[in-house]
């Protein structure tokens, strides 16, 4: 396959790899890993930073490669890993590289500093992950002041900027993702003195609960939002208000990391017409991570916001098989059934099940509890029917992915109605 | 004057007596400053803040408004339909992003239903004869995702969307390349009569001038007292916003009004420039004229109406909450004044459409002034208005023109994802004439940050970026993934 580099009238340059990849993080850059040596014609992998690596890149604290490269390492060296396999397989890395759009059914549009660019691929995986929300989002009220940020922003700015943020900060979130903000924190020298919390209990991993907890012992406050933001043009405080009794008072802080709350990044998803599932706002997808335009895959953060690393690596990992079925010709198996969340699940993922796709990821499925449940009792029906059930021995507990052995939709019927995933009490 | 004097642009230097200062670099100042300044005159624009555009005329809801519905037969009738065409006009010529949505409003009772007639007679007593009463089936053609219950509607062809950021700043900037000085960081504390001259007494030192305009929007009426007058109060009057991410842009391709009752102009839902829908402005009437923040009340407010109005918009993601403060007064219409003696002329009261109007004022107030002794002689040698950095979705930006990137590389690097803002965009706005202060000043000029991460991304490159103003070197950080560097390192 050759590839045209030379650009056209109007100055934009045309690239024809066999395979896109949107997005060089952890679910992008396995995928590349794994495609590259078995694709004929090139596997480009776009993205829009200045360094491939995703969110490990920023994200400096141990705690990456468990279930992937069965190794404990910080967020940068597991990037640069990711990086060095998926160049070493033949991937090709543009970063600086933004998809801005969409030319066809699998063309994209791109802008580089090298110009603009028309990738015409055989096949796209958008690995776009998800974000957390910021402060408009959440509808939080009161003053513009500096000071607020996302984990995401704070550790731009601690770990690649280098840059300095102030002295006592309170944490919106106690959930892993807190947990991270609360060690860059202290890493730039700023005390977190509060941590909040919507739920009852903090959750969080093993990892922070005991060890994290035990060095930090920062106050957590459950059952409590952040009511208002005080002070401009800096932060001075922010109200707190108690869920169960209303009650309401000020924290002085010149801090505020709003954790948590994701949202994929989906516009390029969405821009194409791919249908979301209203749960994980995400493309819908099934097992073998197929968006239901043809050709077009999804897969890491953007599908379950948010999971851990390894587990959107190995998703990436997962899906160049269905990609090069696609690639050589395989078509998809007829006939589907789809998987809804009920409450207290927010969203399950896969959406979509087919007889002879393969399993889902590590034979799980993926769900977000709103509700925290120590030993639940998982429910499945189909046309007013329980067809599988089954109690599991880890809890179900907001602020992180629950995940439910793929083996209980063994007796699903695959030219059913929809099939419903909750939880008996 | 020398040309010397005329090209001493926004350095900031007070040490000359001018022979106007407009106090107030908002819409109606700037454009106040701009229209002197094409005379024989040494004109200062003076603010408290430290850039240009950081009051009202930042944050409303940005609409160039027809004038379909004000009072017939007041000043503000009168200027806020010349407003429309003069502003359409130097949009066109300085590439202000002005987009042509037309609005509807929308009748959700019996009683709102009765008052479109009368709506639209008044419009055409205003000069503007292009409305039609449309019914339900109409209404839901126009705009499919409108909420239930609609049962008429009026539509106004003309209404439009602008940028209210690059109006301000192509006005202050073309009055700057036409030789006006520019005073930052200088509030009026102050005035003071001195032979045939007023000096100005500022946090920033002493102003002298010969003649004064006072454009100073929510601070207007205390500095008419300094002038010795009591004509009128400002009310600040917020108004809070919420803005939908991008992709709810195709809910609402036009602006849906709520028919105006007795209790105010009321919520509406309108399209911005920059692709984003709006829901607002609430109308609360306050005593602190700084109070810009949100509050609990107004949001749940907002989001009760617009449950109403298009339950399909609250689905979508708000990128930015913001409130404004009008310039409300205890007079219905604007109070625009000249004193002779006093060599001093008031244009306040401009309370919720001050954007379309201001250049229209500023003829306006440049006709008084003339007429109470202000000396009006029309110079030659004016240079070309600006043209400005597009920031409308509906015009071709940077990171889009192949041509521009091939040309400079700094287009085609996209530091905020969102907005899609490049390098060489955020170089350009501290290159310019009146570069930003702070990343206010910067989001006002390129849209950076103003996206739906609100900095998750790239809140830490846009800071940098600030610190540098602008200059891309690259961070040796960067290249290497993130590479850690020890803490002790940095110590
Ligand atoms: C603060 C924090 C701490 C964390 N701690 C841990 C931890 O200790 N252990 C762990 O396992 N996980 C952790 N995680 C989660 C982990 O980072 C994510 O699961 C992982 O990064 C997801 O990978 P991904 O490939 O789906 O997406 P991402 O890593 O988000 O990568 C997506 C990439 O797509 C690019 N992109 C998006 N849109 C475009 C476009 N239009 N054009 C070009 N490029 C685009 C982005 O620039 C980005 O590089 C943490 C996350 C955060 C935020
Ligand atoms: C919520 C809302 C929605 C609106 N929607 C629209 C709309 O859709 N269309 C429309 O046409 N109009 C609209 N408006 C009205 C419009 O925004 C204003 O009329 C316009 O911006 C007024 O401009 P200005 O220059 O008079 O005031 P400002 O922009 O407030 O400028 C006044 C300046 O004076 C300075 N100043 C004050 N006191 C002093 C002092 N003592 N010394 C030095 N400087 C001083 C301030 O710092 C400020 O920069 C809206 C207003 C609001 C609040």
């Amino acid at each position: 396959m050759s590839t045209d580099t030379t650009p056209d009238n109007a100055g934009v340059t045309t690239l024809t790899p066999a395979v896109v990849i949107v997005g060089a993080g952890p679910s992008g850059l396995s995928a590349a890993r794994e495609l590259a040596p078995r694709v004929r014609g090139e596997v480009l992998v776009l993205d829009r930073e200045s360094a491939a690596g995703g969110i490990p890149r920023h994200s400096d604290h141990p705690g990456y490669g468990i279930r992937d490269m069965r190794r404990f390492m910080s967020g940068p060296a597991y990037a640069r890993r990711l990086v060095e396999q998926a160049r070493a397989a033949g991937a090709t890395i543009r970063t600086n590289a933004t998809v801005t759009g969409w030319a066809g059914e699998r063309t994209l549009e791109v802008t580089t500093p090298q110009g603009r660019l028309r990738v015409e691929a055989g096949a796209v995986v958008l690995a776009t992950g998800a974000r957390e929300r910021p402060r408009p989002g959440r509808l939080i009220p009161g003053d513009r002041g500096r000071g607020v940020y996302t984990t995401g922003h704070l550790q731009n700015i601690v770990h690649l900027q280098h840059g300095k943020v102030g002295r006592r900060a309170v944490i919106a979130g106690a959930e892993l993702v807190s947990w991270s903000a609360a060690l860059t924190l202290r890493e730039a020298g700023c005390a977190t003195v509060l941590m909040t919390t919507e739920y009852p209990r903090p959750d969080s991993y093993a990892l922070f609960n005991i060890g994290g907890r035990a060095f930090f012992r920062p106050r957590i406050a459950t059952r409590t939002r952040v009511s208002r933001i005080i002070g401009k043009p800096d932060l001075r405080a922010v109200e707190i208000e108690n869920l169960d009794t209303g009650a309401r008072r000020i924290v002085e802080c010149d801090t505020l990391v709003l954790t948590g709350d994701w949202i994929p990044d989906h516009e390029l998803a969405r821009a194409a017409g791919i249908t979301l599932d209203p749960g994980t706002k995400g493309p819908l997808v099934d097992s073998a991570f197929r968006t239901d335009r043809p050709g077009v895959f999804a897969v890491g953060n953007l599908l379950h916001p948010v999971d851990t690393a390894d587990i959107a690596a190995i998703d990436g990992a997962r899906a160049a098989r269905s990609v090069l079925a696609w690639l050589n010709g395989g078509s998809t198996p007829d006939g589907q059934v789809r998987l809804v969340a009920e409450a207290p699940f927010r969203w399950v993922t896969p959406e979509v099940i087919r007889r002879g796709d393969p399993a889902p990821a590590r034979r799980r499925l993926l769900l977000w509890s709103d509700r925290f449940i120590p030993f639940p009792r998982v429910v499945l029906r189909q046309d007013g029917k329980v067809v599988a059930r089954k109690r599991l021995w880890w809890p179900a507990s907001p602020g992180r992915v629950f995940r439910v052995p793929s083996i209980m939709l063994a007796s699903v019927n695959p030219r059913g109605g929809p099939v419903s995933i909750g939880v008996e009490d | 004057m020398s040309t010397t004097d005329r090209n001493r642009t926004a350095n900031g230097d007070a040490s000359a007596t001018f022979d106007v200062v407009v106090i107030g670099a908002g819409i109606v100042g700037s454009a106040i400053a701009r229209k002197l300044a094409g005379h024989e005159l040494s004109v200062a624009l003076l603010d408290a803040r430290d850039d240009v555009g950081d009051g009202t005329s930042k944050a409303n809801t940005a609409i160039l408004h027809t004038g379909f519905d004000a009072k017939p037969g007041t000043l503000e009738s009168r200027l806020v339909r010349e407003g429309y065409h003069l502003l359409s006009d130097y949009a066109e010529r300085t590439g202000i992003p002005i987009e042509r949505t037309g609005a509807l409003l929308v009748a959700w009772t019996d009683e709102e239903l009765e008052a479109l007639p009368g709506l639209k007679e008044k419009a055409e007593r205003n000069g503007y004869d292009r409305t039609e009463i449309i019914g339900p089936a109409e209404v839901y053609r126009q705009v499919p995702h409108l909420g239930e219950g609609a049962l008429g509607g009026l539509t106004v062809p003309d209404e439009s969307v602008i940028c209210t950021w690059t109006t301000n700043l192509a006005l202050a900037t073309d009055a700057v390349r036409r030789g006006v000085t520019l005073l930052l960081n200088r509030r009026v504390e102050a005035v003071e009569e001195r032979g045939g001259t007023t000096v100005l007494r500022t946090t920033g030192g002493d102003v002298t001038t010969r003649w004064v305009v006072n454009a100073a929007g929510l601070g207007s009426d205390v500095i008419d007292r300094m002038f010795g007058h009591d004509r009128f109060t400002v009310t600040p009057r917020r108004g809070e916003l919420l803005v939908y991410d991008k992709l709810a842009r195709p809910l609402a391709d036009k602006i849906i009004l709520p028919v105006p009752t007795s209790r105010g102009k009321g919520v509406l839902i309108s399209p911005t420039v920059y692709g984003n829908v709006l829901l607002g402005p609430t109308a609360e009437d306050l005593t602190d004229r700084t109070d810009t923040g949100t509050s609990e009340k107004g949001i749940a407010f907002l989001l009760e109406k617009g449950r109403k109005l298009m339950p399909e918009l609250l689905e979508e993601e708000v990128t930015a909450t913001y409130a404004g403060l009008r310039a409300a007064s205890d007079h219905s219409d604007y109070v625009i004044d000249a004193d002779a003696r006093r060599r001093y002329v008031l244009a306040g009261g401009i309370r919720s459409t001050g954007l379309t109007a201001g250049i229209a004022i500023a003829e306006y107030v440049a006709g008084l002034a003339g007429e109470a002794g202000l000396e009006l002689v029309p110079r030659e040698d004016l240079p070309e208005p600006p043209r400005m950095p597009n920031l409308g979705e509906a015009f071709p930006r940077p990171y889009q023109d192949a041509a521009r990137i091939a040309a400079d590389p700094a287009y085609g690097r996209v530091v905020c994802f969102c907005e899609r803002v490049t390098a060489g965009e955020i170089r350009d706005a501290f290159r310019s004439p009146i570069p930003p202060a702070g990343l206010e000043g910067l989001r006002r000029r390129t849209r950076a940050m103003n996206g739906r991460c609100q900095g998750f991304f790239c809140g830490a490159e846009v800071g940098r970026l600030l610190e540098s103003r602008g200059a891309c070197v690259p961070h040796e950080n960067r290249e290497h993934g993130g590479e850690r560097r020890s803490p002790e390192a940095r110590r």
